[in-house]
């Protein structure tokens, strides 16, 4: 791991993984996500994919409008689970990881993230990672709504005692 | 979308960012639901660097490509940022999808990672997407006439 900075020992209490872990994977993330740009000029967001992917099934105008990316957005979706695979085989635990948190949970939770990103036009890459590093207000405005909500939703859930 | 005139070696460097993007999502834990809800709680908020310092690098990227580049070498795309029209539609879909996030702790690209981590359960939350993205979808086509909005990319 990373050493941490003196500074932050004071603040320990709030990081006690450290910090290391988290910046040197968020680098990679937004290195992945340059790479893309640099090469293409796309801004590479993962909730597309959904909507995008939904245009082999279904007709409607709505998905429709996706499918002349909808094939690079599968290859892109397809290579983020093998990128966190290569993770997990060589510095991870080898495959075994297993959340603990509900499966109503994360059932219910997807499906109001299908319908939030969607309609907020964009998740915490489309909006986090790149439209916060195209420095764009609506992609700020957006982060700063769902982050608040999320952690006044987490702390709520936590509050009524639902563990994990 | 003027995407048709691509070059060889599209898909294999989609195919590299991605490799590169799933690597730091299972690197940081940020694949790990847990570590995300820790974090919505304030036990431990190190997941601030990975937001804020993957948006710093893909900034710089952002920053730096129309200054030093004529133009992406395998599209016939321009140097563009990513800015998305503002309406009300940001607000009300940032604040269901802040439920949602805060609910299971999982987000879009997250959650494909998390596959990649041996995390079958996420399997729940990632059919949930799908099922959400078609449902507001089909919401959002019953007045079809107003369907003709230009694509986005995120």
């Amino acid at each position: 791991m990373v050493l941490d900075p003196l500074p932050l020992q004071v603040f320990a209490e709030y990081f006690p993984n450290g910090i290391g872990r988290y910046a040197v994977g968020g680098l990679f993330v937004g290195l992945g996500a340059g790479i893309i740009y640099l090469g293409t000029g796309i801004s590479a967001g993962a909730s597309t994919f959904l909507e995008s992917t939904l245009s082999y099934a279904s007709g409607r105008s709505r998905f429709q409008q996706y499918v002349s990316s909808r094939d690079w957005r599968v290859v892109f979706a397809a290579s983020i689970v093998a990128g966190a695979a290569i993770y997990s085989l060589t510095l991870g635990d080898g495959f075994r990881y297993s959340t603990d948190v509900q499966v109503w949970r994360l059932f219910v939770g997807g499906i109001l993230v299908g319908v939030g990103t969607r309609v907020g036009k964009g998740c915490t890459s489309g909006h986090g990672i790149c439209g916060v590093g195209s420095a764009s207000r609506t992609s700020l405005v957006g982060v700063a709504t769902f982050l608040l909500v999320a952690i006044g939703v987490a702390q709520l859930v936590a509050a009524i005692g639902v563990s994990p | 979308m003027a995407d048709t005139d691509r070059h060889p070696l599209f898909m294999p460097l989609i195919a590299l960012g991605g490799l590169v993007f799933g690597f730091g999502l299972g690197f940081s834990h940020m694949a790990r639901p847990e570590v995300v809800l820790d974090f919505l709680q304030f036990e431990d908020i190190g997941l601030l660097f990975v937001m804020f310092g993957g948006a710093l690098v893909s900034g710089t990227a952002y920053f730096l490509a129309p200054k030093l580049l004529d133009g992406p070498a395998l599209t016939n795309r321009r140097f563009e940022r990513r800015l998305k029209s503002f309406d009300n539609n940001v607000l009300v879909g940032g604040a269901v999808f802040g439920v949602g996030w805060g609910l299971s702790g999982i987000c879009p690209g997250a959650a494909y990672a998390s596959l990649g981590v041996g995390n079958l359960p996420i399997l729940w939350a990632i059919a949930g997407m799908f099922i959400g993205a078609y449902a507001q979808g089909l919401w959002r086509s019953r007045d079809d006439a107003s369907d003709a909005s230009p694509a986005g990319t995120d």
